[in-house]
């Protein structure tokens, strides 16, 4: 092999090496960060049981917002067609935290209630995020869902 | 009446549009003049007509036509007038009308500035430019059109989106929209050339300073986007790795590579199909951005409701343009290719080695924020990407930039000499290592903290050392050119960014307290008193303020008064207070009344301790510096005749200047 071949294949295999280990990172870094989101109807069918953290979204019940009297430890209910979940949550909640505001909290189940780390409401009042409008709308129809929705969506 | 003039402006510009970008191109393939001449006269006409339509929609603005459906959604009587005018572009077809306002404010200064370039490649430039003009001018005559009317008028409208009434909101959509655009000149020059084939080699040379001021912009328009969320999104936060975020981030990742490859290829002619490549990919990466911010196809903090028309004209589009001009590419890229080689040790290969950690890094962030659109097409179910997938990444990615990127400028072209980087290296390594040693004593130990202080000198020496050798080694006047200048700013910029970064990210004290009036809470070392609430009324909004008083030892730092505002229309809003300083920040939030009874007023607050965040936006304007400077050497505005096609060198004469 002649130096000019040889210094191109030493080349080559670093590259492929660097390529290796950036996708071996990549898909490690994926996977550690990916965050499912569910409906509470779809966590009490069990199907959010494999995942350690995820995402629960759905409406915040009326009436259902009891704050502690000492801390800044704070309990709702999040529902929808038909499920409900109550969470709990210590810290301040976003500007549009309401009764009948969607939200999307991330977090993980302790026994029957889910506990939040994280809770967010969208900016514009009247906009449901897309996801978790599809994610209602499919647990509503209450058939068995696959891992995921059914959506073709727009591009 | 003035409605359907903007309207009717459009579409003369649109007709003009298409006169700029048809005519020049066949002009300049069939080497007919007349036709290539068409290129400046439709430009002035086109920009005559886009900035009077956006003058009408800002003056519907100003005049409160709530006849005007977009104005009605977007403001109302109470609104203050600076807000109204930037209420303009607060929702998506404004910001679409500013898009491409802003288009045609760099291509009426192509036009006026590129009197000395051949004339075929000038009126290729102007025509692909046209092009793009066309696509947009459609995209909101057909999908998105600011001007409609709403019938009956409502005798008041809506109201600008609070999160949105800010002054750092008032200039920085345009500012990023000017580095967004600004890539498609950068764009049209590459598209000329790829055209043009290979008798044109000097076109990189004149794309330099028109790419420098766009990433220069667009700079600006991250550091002001990025010191917006932090002052009005309540959250103390400065970098969310939210997918808006990551749509202007990625073309400036590319763009970084890009002015860095433009570099080489002018001076070297090496790199010049990649170089191609970049500018392709970094307009694709500014279409997709703006795209993604206004389409809400991907959930965000701060994205806007969607419309699936426009999902679609947007995807047909960005095919068009992105397939488009990669087929172009892989046809006459082959012609364009050459240049001088380098051995392993040299400035090209070090600006390669950054330019493919920069584009990996912008496919890292790419793949990150598209992954639920993939998710969901592939029924992998909802999924989103944690903000700690790039939080790992990205900093990987970036080491070797850091480490490397004090030294480039000791390198020659060609063949660098290791010994000269040695020394310099081993210095430079000496006093990292000394400075992160006493810092580590400052720090308690924080390994993040001292490896920042490390980094951050290690740029800094390496930049020093740079300046000084320079003054020793040249006659006076030829010591920093323009160009230089601007990369040793931008370079020292990265330093103070890098303390920034990850001091405050590792030192920063936070704390959410419930607190009653009297209460006092202590936070990096400074006392925040809790003085209770009362209420306060702005223009359009009423609110809740809070004032909370800080000592330091006793000593009043500071009195703060954050707000909880609500606006006309019921909509909240934290307004946070901030005591701003050189070495700390200190941030207050007011959360929420914790009885509602009002009994002893304890309210929940968020309170920070935050220290050197400042430098990481004064490093980013640095760098913005640094683009602006640059840009203006005096070598690229150097005239010259319009049809001498360079064969030599390009730059041969200046090549000794910019050696070291």
């Amino acid at each position: 092999m002649n130096p000019t071949r040889k210094r191109r294949l030493i080349v080559v295999l670093l590259v492929v090496a660097a390529a290796a280990v950036a996708v071996g990172l990549g898909v490690f870094a994926l996977q550690q960060n990916m965050n499912y989101l569910f409906t509470p109807s779809q966590v009490q069918t069990g199907e959010a049981s494999s995942h350690k953290t995820f995402r629960l979204g759905g409406m915040v019940k009326a009436g259902s917002i009891q704050r502690s009297k000492s801390s800044l430890l704070v309990t709702f209910t999040v529902v929808d067609a038909d499920g409900a979940m109550p969470v709990e949550y210590t810290g301040i909640l976003p500007d549009l935290f309401r009764d009948n505001q969607s939200v999307i909290a991330t977090g993980h189940m302790d026994n029957a209630h889910f506990v939040a780390t994280e809770v967010l409401a969208k900016h514009d009042e009247t906009y449901m995020p897309k996801e978790l409008k599809d994610a209602m709308a499919k647990a509503h129809k209450g058939k068995p869902v696959p891992e995921g929705g059914d959506m073709g969506g727009s591009p | 009446m003035t409605p359907e003039l903007g309207q009717i402006a459009l579409i003369l510009a649109l007709l003009l549009a298409l006169a700029q970008s048809i005519l020049p191109i066949i002009g300049a393939w069939r080497n007919n003049s007349a036709m290539m001449a068409v290129a400046r006269p439709a430009a002035f006409g086109q920009g005559f007509f886009v900035v009077l339509a956006f003058v009408l929609l800002v003056w519907a603005f100003l005049r409160f036509d709530f006849s005007v459906q977009y104005v009605a959604d977007n403001s109302n009587l109470a609104l203050p007038w600076y807000y109204r005018i930037t209420a303009v572009w607060g929702a998506h077809e404004g910001s679409m009308l500013l898009w491409i306002f802003i288009l045609n404010v760099w291509t009426l200064a192509l036009a006026l500035f590129s009197r000395q370039l051949p004339e075929a490649f000038a009126a290729r430039v102007l025509g692909v430019l046209g092009i793009i003009s066309v696509g947009f001018i459609a995209f909101i005559l057909f999908t998105s059109d600011p001007f409609g009317r709403l019938l009956p008028m409502p005798p008041d409208g809506g109201d600008l989106n609070p999160v949105l009434q800010d002054p750092g909101m008032t200039f920085h959509p345009p500012v990023i929209y000017m580095g967004y655009v600004g890539f498609s000149v950068a764009f049209a020059f590459s598209i000329a050339a790829l055209l043009g084939g290979e008798l044109e080699q000097a076109w990189v040379r004149w794309a330099r300073p028109w790419t420098n001021i766009a990433w220069a912009f667009l700079t600006c328009g991250i550091v002001a986007g990025s010191w917006w969320a932090y002052a009005e999104l309540g959250w103390g936060g400065w970098w969310f790795w939210d997918p808006v975020e990551n749509a202007s981030f990625m073309p400036w990742l590319v763009g970084t590579a890009l002015i860095h490859a433009q570099a080489v290829t002018e001076k070297r002619g090496s790199l010049r199909a990649w170089t191609i490549l970049l500018s392709i990919f970094a307009f694709s990466l500014s279409l997709l951005g703006t795209f993604l911010v206004r389409s809400g196809v991907l959930t965000s903090v701060h994205s806007f409701a969607s419309d699936p028309r426009r999902g679609l004209f947007i995807l047909c589009f960005l095919i068009f343009v992105v397939g488009g001009s990669l087929l172009l590419y892989a046809l006459r890229a082959p012609k364009v290719a050459g240049g001088k080689p380098f051995a392993v040790v040299s400035r090209e290969s070090a600006i390669l080695v950054g330019n493919l950690m920069f584009t990996v890094a912008a496919a890292m962030v790419l793949l990150g924020t598209l992954f639920p659109l993939i998710g969901d097409a592939l029924n992998l179910g909802k999924i989103s990407v944690g903000p700690p997938y790039f939080g790992l990444l990205f900093p990987l990615l970036m080491l070797p930039i850091v480490l490397l990127l004090p030294f480039g400028p000791y390198l020659r072209w060609g063949k660098g000499e290791p010994q000269v980087l040695k020394r310099v290296m081993l210095r430079a390594l000496l006093a990292a290592v000394a400075c992160a040693v006493v810092a580590a004593f400052f720090v308690d130990g924080k390994l993040k903290a001292i490896a920042g202080v490390a980094a951050a000198v290690w740029v800094a020496v390496g930049v020093l050392l740079y300046i000084v050798k320079r003054w020793r080694e040249m006659p006076r006047g030829r010591r920093y050119p323009a160009e230089m200048a601007g990369m040793l700013f931008a370079h020292a910029g990265v330093a103070i960014f890098l303390i920034g970064v990850l001091l405050s990210e590792s030192l920063s004290a936070t704390s959410d307290v419930r607190m009653a009036p009297g209460d006092t809470k202590q936070i990096g070392g400074y006392d925040f008193r809790f003085d209770g609430v009362h209420e306060t009324q702005g223009p359009n909004w009423r609110a809740d303020q809070g004032t909370v008083m800080v000592t330091r030892n006793g000593e009043p730092v500071a009195v703060m008064h954050p707000q909880k505002r609500t606006y006309t229309r019921e909509q909240i809003q934290t307004e946070s207070a901030i005591d701003p300083g050189v070495t700390r920040d200190l941030y207050v939030a007011l959360g929420e009344p914790m009885d509602k009874e009002h009994i002893d007023g304890a309210w929940a607050l968020r309170l920070y301790y935050k220290p050197f965040i400042r430098w990481l936006w004064f490093g980013g304007l640095m760098m913005m510096l640094g683009g602006f400077v640059s840009a203006g050497d005096r070598r690229f505005r150097v005239r010259r005749p319009a049809n001498a096609d360079a064969p030599e060198p390009v730059g041969a004469a200046l090549l000794s200047e910019t050696r070291a």
